[in-house]
Formats: structure tokens, C-alpha cells, sequence
């Protein structure tokens, strides 16, 4: 355990009855650090949140809070702010009684918890609606009251359980913002826990991607795109094209990787990886808006003549479905004012660098 | 949210009755006459007429049979009765209730619902008489509940458990308790589990939890539960007319044996209308204690 360490899971894992929710996680999160889990349903995210805040009990493992354990610790004993994805505020209260119900529940005066209540009002920008009722309140202002009631009490830890699930797309971006801005200033560690990639990407210091049960890679929101560890988590964030190779020589953080008789690829890689890399079948991860079109062969470090097979236009780019001559299908996403140069059924070459592509583990040989 | 919601209904308010009666086509006219109709050959011919033999008589109108209602003790000694058991049976319906609909809400166990729910509708729907003679073979001297106190050594003598007040209050409770239950169940269902969470990550133990936040929203099936049960309670006729014996007479029965025995029909009346009074001033005060919580506003 190194010092400043705000939250640490240990070989937590969780059974229902024989299902194995949580299989052996291990997950430090710093102090004032925004992290995400992200995964899919039943991706065993909303699980692991839960032995965090102590409404279910480990199997196995622990759960540490600034050093001290709090695996066997009731939820009104761990000191953890929780937003709800609901919101959970209690209807029959008013704004400030919500916000001053966990410092109710502390023993505070009524002048220190009047004070806290309406500093933190201002913090949200809600003070006038002090006496409103949350049904009075729209969802945006349900949500920072929701928030502000979590973490009134100074949590070391605070707990996000798919905040912006109930909210419209557009509200969805300005919360977004709004939490990571007032999670920064009050500087409190977080874990939330989401499937909506967007929000994990832009609101995350560092992404914890799970799966069955088990966490995949953890990492910041950059090298996770950039880098993923094995095939889910490419899948999983973003569009990639996987292309199926064999690395042939690796030299000076490049990789050399044959995907057929005709053609190489070259791709650069971190130097620790490039030893246990050599002679082995990967998948190369090419990002669809990496993938630009080329004037020749020398523009480019890599380039691949295909076919195009469909235009779909999205407004700002047009995505394009090609095949190579291999039969494998590519996506590109390409400037929307190029779109003249590019017509279904013609030969068009592609390119891209040599950083902007990655290599990952193939981890499902055919 | 709430501005955008309150727009159409001021508007609604402000288009006539008469215009809103015309809104209604021909075939939603056939729709709600004939079973308004129905009720209201009841309500308007039948019990107008009743009630009007409480003021009037062959010599015109009179106030004497309320008179004598309110000077005589048995009559106020009834009515005190009347309402004491009933106010018995709500309390205690009301605390074996909470209990069963708070674990039905709770368990997640869906056995426990099921045999919950099975131990509370299944004697609902066997007949009210026999349940009242089952209740008298329970409760009587040589009964069951008697012979087992008295087998265990806790009583040498038999309890008088029939024939008095607690014997009806026991009765009654267990008949009347399905409607608490219910009212009870349909209030907590709604209310969002979520919450106790919530108010648990926050440093409430789950009793603090229960007492600031369950309760307070559960208020909304107490009132109506306990409305219900009262209101039935307190015009009950066979169980207290069967189990009650000669000391415990509750209005209903005297309303009956003015009717039928005595021909009393003017003061049958005037109890009847004494009785339906207390109901309304009952629903009334549950009206304006509903006024002003908002989470019953949000019912309505």
C-alpha cells in the first residue's frame, strides 16, 4: 500500500450463490482521482460499486479506504457519499433537508449545518430553491442536489452509480462537465460506475474497463484509445478495424507485421512490449478516423488499396466501408469534404502512420 | 417541469361546466348514466327519504328524535362504544398490518410474499359469517385459545374473551385487516427502496432510515388504511351483533332493532344520519391532514 492510496480493492470477488459477480479485482484509485468503471451489462461494474459502498458484502478479498479496512464495515459506518442514479432525494424533504440530512444524522448545530447547507447551495448555483420540493426541481437540478447532498458530510469517497443515466442527451454533456467541475474543486476521490463510453472518456482520469467479472485494463481515457489491451476493450470504446498479422521483426519500437503474402505493415510500439512480441499472430487496431486517403504510396508510412463499398454520411465526416483484396472489410471516417474523391465500387488507397495504429494480442486464433 | 404541468390545468378550470358537460358524445352519455344511475336511485330516493324521517314526522319537521338521541345515556353510551371499538380495531389492524405489508414490500424472498399475501386474501374471500362463528368456537369459554392457556398454566380461570367488547375488537380486527394490509401494500410499493440505501450511505442506521424516511412516506397508506377501516369499523353489524353479547352494543344494532324490533323508524333514522355525519366529519379531517403533506398532494 503506498501512501496517499485514497481507496484500494483487493482480490475482491463476489459469488451469487454459484455466479461469480466480481472475479478477483484489484483497483487502487489515488487520492482526488475520477475513476470510471465501464463495461457492459452485467459486466459485474454495478456489483463491485456496491461492495465499495457496503450494500453487499465480499466473498473474498477487501476493501481499503485510506489504509484502514472497511470490508466488514456497515454502509452507514463507511463515511461514503453515494449519487444515486435516480437521484434518490427524498420527496418528502425540501432541498435544504435533503442537504442537511447526512449532517443532521452527525450531531452538528443548527447554525453549522445552516451554514454548510447554503455554502454548498451556492456551489451548485440553487439557492434560491432552498424550500422547493424535489418534484418541483427539473432533472438537471434534482441531479445537483443529489450530488451536493453526497458530498456535504466531506466523504473521503464518492460513489457515482450511472449518474447521467436518467438525464436527455444535451443536459447529459452539461452535467458531464458540471461534476467533473465541482468533483475537481472539491478534490474528493471518485468511482463511478457507467456504460456510456462518452461519458467515461470525458469525465475519467482513468478508465477501469471490466467483463465478466474481471477488470481488462485500467488506464487513463488516452492510452485506453489509444492502446487497448486485448480485443474487448478495442471493441469496446470507440469503432476500430482489427486486421489479423504476424509480426516479423521488430526494431527500434517498430513492429514489422505481414498481414498477407503482398503486404507489411509497419507499426510502432512500446520498447518493454517489442521482445515477447516477435514472430507472434496479432491484431492490428486501426482507429476508423486514423485512416485517411492517400495521394501515393510515400504519403503515408502504410498504405492498402480497397475497394469501396459503401458511403454513410454523419454530417462532419463520411464513414466508408471498404474491402481489401483479402476479402477483410476496413471502415474509414474521412473529412466530409473529401467525399467527391471517393465513389462506391472504385479502387481508392488508403493510408495511415505508423503511431496511429496499435497491436494487440490475438487472443482467438482461427 | 412543474410551470409546464400547471399551464392546462388552470386552463380546464376556466372552460364552464356546462361547455364540459358537451364534451361528452352520445355514447359516453349511455356509458356513465346507466351505472350512475344505478347509484344514484340509492343515494337520492332511498336514503333522502330515510334520512328525512329523522326531521320529520306527521307533524311537520322536528328535531326531538336527536333530542333523545343526545339526552339519553344508552344512546351516547352506544355511540361511545361504537366509537371506541371502532378506533380499537383501526389501531390494532394498523399494528398487525404495518409490519406484514413493510415485509412485503422488503423481502426479497418471493416465498415469503407469496405466503404473506395468501395469509391475508385467503380469508378475505371465505364468507363473513363464517368467519365470525369461527372466531365464536375460538375465542368462547371452553374454546381453543381457553384450553391452550389453560393446559400451558398461564390462566386457572377461562378468559371472558366472547360475548364483550374484546371479542369483537379481536374478530373484527382479523376481518377488517386485509383492507389495511392492501392500503398499506399499495402506498409502500411506491415508495423507492433506493432511498433506505440512500439514507444508509449517508450514516443513518437502518432504524434512523426506517423512522425519517420509510415511515414519513408510508403515512399516505396509514391515513387511508386506518380511513377505511374505521369507516367499515364503525358501521359493522354482524361480527359485533353476534360476538358482542347484550353489553356490547355498537350502533348498527340499534339501528337494526328500531327497525325491526321496536318500529322505531324515525330514530332508526336519526341514527343512521348521526352515524354518516361522524363518517363524513372523519373524511373531512383526512382530507385536510392529506392537504398539507406534499407527498399526499402528489397522490391525489
Amino acid at each position: 500500500m503506498t501512501l496517499g492510496n485514497s481507496l484500494s480493492v483487493v482480490n475482491a470477488t463476489k459469488y451469487y450463490k454459484k455466479f461469480k459477480a466480481v472475479d478477483d479485482v484489484n483497483l487502487t484509485v489515488n487520492q482526488g482521482e475520477f475513476l470510471t468503471i465501464l463495461g457492459p451489462s452485467g459486466s459485474g461494474k454495478t456489483s463491485l460499486l456496491k461492495l465499495i459502498a457496503g450494500f453487499e458484502q465480499l466473498s473474498n478479498g477487501s476493501i481499503m479506504l485510506n489504509h484502514q479496512d472497511i470490508s466488514n464495515k456497515k454502509p452507514y459506518e463507511r463515511q461514503i457519499g453515494m449519487l444515486f442514479q435516480n437521484y434518490a432525494l427524498f420527496p418528502h424533504m425540501t432541498v435544504f433537508d435533503n442537504i442537511a440530512y447526512p449532517l443532521s444524522l452527525r450531531k452538528m448545530t443548527k447554525e453549522e449545518v445552516k451554514q454548510k447547507v447554503e455554502s454548498i447551495l451556492k456551489l451548485i448555483h440553487l439557492e434560491e430553491y432552498a424550500q422547493r420540493y424535489p418534484e418541483q426541481l427539473s432533472g438537471g437540478q434534482q441531479q445537483r442536489v443529489a450530488l451536493a447532498r453526497a458530498i456535504v458530510f466531506n466523504p473521503p469517497l464518492l460513489l457515482l452509480d450511472e449518474p447521467l443515466g436518467a438525464l436527455d442527451k444535451q443536459l447529459r454533456k452539461q452535467m458531464q462537465l458540471e461534476i467533473k467541475q465541482i468533483q475537481e474543486h472539491v478534490g474528493i476521490t471518485t468511482v463511478s460506475v457507467t456504460h456510456d463510453q462518452e461519458e467515461a472518456l470525458t469525465m475519467s482520469d482513468k478508465i477501469c474497463v471490466m467483463n465478466k467479472g474481471r477488470i481488462e485494463q485500467v488506464d487513463s481515457p488516452e492510452m485506453l484509445y489509444k492502446q487497448p489491451k486485448n480485443r474487448f476493450v478495442a471493441e469496446f470504446i470507440g469503432e476500430i478495424n482489427l486486421i489479423k498479422g504476424q509480426v516479423v521483426s521488430v526494431t527500434d519500437g517498430n513492429a514489422m507485421v505481414k498481414v498477407n503474402e503482398g503486404m507489411r505493415v509497419n507499426i510502432e510500439i512500446n520498447k518493454d512490449v517489442a521482445e515477447e512480441m516477435k514472430n507472434k499472430s496479432m491484431l492490428i487496431g486501426l482507429r476508423p478516423e486514423n485512416i485517411q486517403i492517400a495521394r501515393d504510396q510515400t504519403q503515408f508510412h502504410n498504405t492498402i488499396r480497397v475497394k469501396v463499398l459503401e458511403t454513410i454520411y454523419v454530417g462532419e465526416a463520411i464513414n466508408i466501408k471498404t474491402k481489401m483484396d483479402t476479402g477483410e472489410e476496413i471502415m474509414a471516417k474521412i473529412p466530409a469534404h473529401m467525399s467527391e474523391l471517393i465513389v462506391k465500387g472504385e479502387e481508392i488507397l488508403l493510408g495511415w502512420n505508423s503511431k496511429d495504429a496499435c497491436l494487440i494480442p490475438d487472443e482467438t486464433p482461427i | 417541469m412543474i410551470e409546464v404541468k400547471k399551464e392546462p390545468r388552470i386552463l380546464a378550470q376556466r372552460v364552464s361546466f356546462s361547455h364540459r358537460l358537451a364534451r361528452i358524445s352520445g355514447l359516453q352519455w349511455l356509458l356513465l348514466i346507466i351505472p350512475l344511475g344505478y347509484i344514484m336511485i340509492l343515494m337520492v330516493f332511498s336514503m333522502m327519504d330515510f334520512f328525512k324521517l329523522s326531521l320529520f314526522n306527521e307533524d311537520g319537521f322536528t328535531l326531538e328524535y336527536f333530542s333523545h338521541i343526545f339526552s339519553t345515556d344508552i344512546y351516547l353510551k352506544v355511540l361511545w362504544v361504537t366509537l371506541k371499538i371502532a378506533l380499537l380495531v383501526t389501531f390494532f389492524s394498523l399494528i398487525v398490518a404495518y409490519p406484514l405489508a413493510y415485509m412485503l414490500v422488503r423481502t426479497t424472498s418471493k416465498l415469503w410474499k407469496k405466503i404473506i399475501l395468501a395469509s391475508v386474501l385467503i380469508p378475505f374471500w371465505i364468507s363473513l359469517l363464517v368467519r365470525t362463528f369461527a372466531w365464536s368456537i375460538l375465542l368462547r369459554k371452553n374454546g381453543v385459545i381457553n384450553m391452550i392457556l389453560m393446559e400451558m398454566g398461564i390462566i386457572d380461570q377461562p378468559l371472558e374473551l366472547i360475548y364483550n367488547t374484546t371479542g369483537v375488537v379481536i374478530a373484527m380486527t382479523h376481518i377488517l385487516l386485509p383492507y389495511m394490509v392492501l392500503s398499506l401494500y399499495s402506498v409502500m410499493e411506491g415508495i423507492d427502496q433506493r432511498l433506505l440505501l440512500a439514507a444508509q450511505s449517508m450514516g443513518a442506521r437502518p432504524w434512523k432510515a426506517f423512522t425519517q424516511v420509510f415511515l414519513p412516506l408510508s403515512i399516505p397508506g396509514v391515513l387511508s388504511g386506518s380511513l377505511l377501516v374505521f369507516v367499515m369499523g364503525i358501521g359493522y353489524f354482524i361480527t359485533p351483533a353476534l360476538l358482542g353479547g347484550s353489553k356490547t352494543t355498537m350502533i348498527s344494532m340499534l339501528i337494526e332493532s328500531n327497525i325491526n324490533t321496536t318500529l322505531n323508524w324515525h330514530l332508526a333514522s336519526a341514527l343512521a344520519l348521526v352515524l354518516f355525519m361522524a363518517t363524513l366529519i372523519l373524511l373531512f379531517i383526512a382530507v385536510l391532514l392529506t392537504g398539507k403533506n406534499p407527498v399526499l398532494k402528489e397522490l391525489e
